[in-house]
């Protein structure tokens, strides 16, 4: 903005431009200024966690407040210049809060929160007018009559006019969109009911008839806007989940120009270009190694854990980590090019499919909607023949079985009931980005796991250290407590978890893509590759240790079982649920993961197309797949699936592409979350049930001509009411 | 039956009370962490920054 607001004073005032350029003042006290920080703390839940969390941060020199909002599970941290995320990052995480950085710009919030507000306002502009004009309607049901009885409803008139005018233009506004665009959804009956019955009433009141129906048309109001604001709260978390989960990562890359580094956002490179990846970084571009050796970590975009090896003219691919050794790489496709964003193209194919799920409350509405209308329309010329052509007599009848039809059910019952399970859901840690997902989970019979990163938590363990003496053990940890290569480093753990005395080597030396290679006792120790040691290599994950001329040992790693995936699985097998693992990892890691979890049907090698493939299958024999993943390769099949879950640990794409994204580590949550969906699901049936139940007595009543505004207001209260009690019977 | 005529202005005016005390909860952004809110009452330390 400062650009455009100062340039033009830059000309028309000389001597601006013999001082520091004004644009420049103004990006450089913008950088000098004060930050406000947006943080998500998704293990923040209790009383106490305010004040470790507020209290810690502030006691932090630089910072000026923190405020802890536990409903949204954000800290927002009003912190001086020179304090970045990542300090907050790391102090939360030291007092055990695992934090992620919010792009505040994304997190604005204003229109939503403005739209939240506006139908609170409604909602309750709308509850204290229907209290008023019910005190006044008892009066009427309880034998007032002639003046007083017109005085009182002339009073209600004056309350339920403003009030009908300004909490029902949603109602309006949506009835009035459906029309234009030549559809009748449930805003339309809506609408039709509460205009003619207050403008019924007003005629009736103006002329001293006996009935008024403003209790109920104000009291429908209400309801459904109860059930409009919580539909729009769900919605509203739903989207800021899926915002907050947009707002996680900026994709950066450092480009090499003329040999100096720059660092600059993906979207700014282009073809030819040159990239240093640093050794722990993400490859962020398609491009082919100029210069360099390392190893290549290529499980989310394949599923094998196993690393490749890295050197010059090797093609690589965006989304690879690059392990051991710097790398450069020239670009040969950025941005929109590379085969992750082609990866997108799929899963657009994908999405197309799955839009079309109609809800239990669309269903509903489509039956409901035409039979209001035709009942309605039906008592109204039924009753104009009966009675010789009485409008007001039939006009009369035709309101009180709008008004009695009471949409409820539709309009109250299926958003509490939404609420209420996604509120139990959010608390078992899993965030339900699509409104129409808890329904889709409810009716899954089939569940396919994805393994590296999903059942496993991506990193590697050591097997068979207990087969190496001592000795070898000793000289296997001093080396790979050498490197940073995440096999070395955990292999380093482990051995000192074994209780291991790291032997004395000297010179020892990485060698990037290779290993590690030291002198101990004289002879010449390496652990690296498996040709680099020269040893045979095995079919699993390993690392392969040459102590002087003896025959090198293969260390072999596995991954270790992410939390709860044992007991998730055996939870959906005892709902007799068909449980599924396909992966792209070689067969031999696959069939052992599947042994250890007792999982008998499994996939090992499979390319992304290959499981969207398999799960389009499954759901063409009319199965329903529940899909969890978490790589770039999951992320078609995620889309292609029924319903899908990803951790919170996965890609970004794979967070998009999924509908409910599990925010903890463990996957225990998932059986009981299929369980909580299945009963809701029912309850929603059952609040149709209880509705229809009532409607079967009630518009007999209305359409004979008996229904008085006390069996009006009677009729929907209960009704309401009930559902809304139903739906809170959710455990 | 005189007393309607100051019992009905009074109902009315109550209500009116009620509903601007509604608006200015609202406007003061009241609703925006209840959760928090409620665990922040029971809390033994005191809240020397207060939202405000």
């Amino acid at each position: 903005m400062s650009d455009t607001f100062e340039a033009p004073s830059i000309s028309a005032c000389p001597a601006c431009i013999a001082t520091p350029s004004a644009v420049e003042r103004a990006q450089a006290a913008a950088a000098a200024r004060p930050a406000r920080i947006m943080l998500s703390v998704p293990d923040a839940h209790c009383a106490a966690c305010i004040s470790t969390v507020e209290g810690d941060l502030e006691a932090m020199p630089g910072i000026n407040s923190a405020r802890l909002n536990l409903t949204l599970r954000r800290v927002s941290v009003d912190a001086e210049a020179g304090v970045t995320a990542a300090d907050v990052i790391a102090k939360l995480a030291t007092l055990g809060y695992p934090a992620y950085e919010l792009d505040p710009g994304q997190l604005s919030m204003t229109e939503t929160d403005k739209q939240g507000r506006d139908l609170l306002m409604r909602l309750g502009v709308a509850g204290f007018s229907m209290m008023n004009i019910m005190l006044l309607s008892v009066a009427v049901w309880s034998g007032a009559t002639d003046a007083t009885r017109d005085l009182f409803h002339l009073i209600s008139a004056v309350i339920a006019l403003p009030t009908v005018a300004f909490s029902g233009q949603p109602f309006f506004r949506r009835a009035w969109a459906g029309v234009k665009a030549g559809r009748l959804d449930m805003d339309f009956p809506i609408s039709l009911a509460i205009i003619l019955a207050t403008g019924m009433s007003l005629f009736e009141t103006l002329n001293g008839g006996h009935h008024a129906y403003f209790d109920a048309a104000v009291m429908l109001t209400f309801f459904l806007l109860a059930g409009r604001y919580l539909d729009f709260r769900t919605r509203a978390v739903a989207r800021s989940a899926a915002q907050e989960l947009a707002a996680l990562e900026v994709p950066r890359a450092i480009r090499l120009l003329d040999g100096v580094e720059d660092n600059v956002s993906v979207a700014d490179l282009k073809p030819g270009d040159l990239v240093l990846v640093r050794p722990g970084g993400r490859i962020p571009v398609d491009g082919v190694v100029v210069e360099g050796q390392s190893e290549l970590d290529r499980s989310l975009l394949t599923g094998e854990t196993l690393p490749v090896f890295a050197g010059p003219d090797l093609l690589v691919t965006a989304g690879a980590v690059n392990l051991t050794g710097p790398l450069t790489v020239r670009v040969t496709a950025a941005g929109k090019d590379t085969s992750l964003h082609r990866m997108a193209d799929l899963v657009a194919v994908a999405e197309n499919a799955r839009n079309k799920y109609t809800t239990l409350a669309e269903k509903a509405a489509r039956m409901y909607s035409p039979s209001v209308h035709i009942l309605s329309f039906g008592a109204f010329g039924v009753w104009m023949w009966l009675t010789g052509g009485d409008v007001r007599f039939a006009l009369n009848i035709s309101a009180a079985t709008l008004i009695i039809t009471c949409p409820c059910a539709l309009g109250l019952a299926v958003p509490a009931v939404v609420t209420a399970a996604s509120g139990r859901l959010f608390r078992a840690g899993l965030l339900i980005k699509d409104g129409s997902a808890l329904e889709r989970l409810a009716e899954v019979d089939t569940v396919v796991f994805d393994k590296t990163g999903t059942l496993t938590m991506g990193t590697p363990e050591p097997q068979n250290l207990g087969a190496l003496s001592a000795e070898d053990l000793g000289v296997a940890a001093a080396l790979a407590q050498a490197s940073s290569h995440p096999l070395a480093l955990s292999l380093a753990q482990a051995a000192r978890a074994l209780g291991a005395i790291p032997a004395l080597l000297e010179d020892i030396a990485e060698v990037p893509g290779h290993g590690v290679q030291a002198i101990w006792q004289g002879q010449r120790v390496r652990l690296g590759r498996a040709n680099w040691v020269g040893a045979e290599a095995l079919s699993v994950t390993a690392s392969y240790l040459a102590v002087g001329p003896r025959a090198p040992r293969a260390i072999e790693f596995s991954d270790r079982l992410r939390p709860g995936a044992a007991e998730a699985v055996a939870a959906f097998q005892a709902q007799g649920k068909r449980v599924m693992l396909i992966s792209g990892d070689v067969p031999g890691a696959v069939s052992d993961m599947a042994a250890r979890l007792g999982i008998t049907d499994w996939q090992a090698e499979a390319l992304p197309q290959d499981k969207s493939a398999t799960i389009e299958a499954l759901q063409a024999q009319g199965h329903r797949v529940l899909m969890v993943g978490d790589g770039l390769n999951d992320t078609v099949a995620l889309t292609a699936a029924h319903v899908s879950i990803s951790p919170g640990s996965a890609l970004d794409a794979a967070r998009v592409a999924s509908d409910i994204v599990l925010l903890g580590a463990s996957l225990a949550p998932l059986p009981e979350a299929q369980r909580v969906s299945v009963r809701a699901v029912q309850r929603i049936r059952e609040n149709f049930a209880i509705s229809f139940g009532y409607n079967i007595i009630a518009v007999p009543i209305a359409l004979v001509g008996l229904a008085s505004p006390l069996i009006a207001a009677l009729a929907m209260s209960v009704s309401s009411i009930t559902v809304a009690l139903n739906a809170l019977r959710l455990k | 039956m005189d007393i309607l005529a100051v019992l009905i202005p009074v109902s009315l005016l109550l209500g009116m009370g009620g509903l601007l005390a509604f608006w200015w909860t609202l406007k003061r952004g009241q609703y925006d962490d209840p959760e928090g809110d409620g665990q922040r009452i029971l809390r033994g330390d005191y809240d020397d920054k207060p939202k405000g």
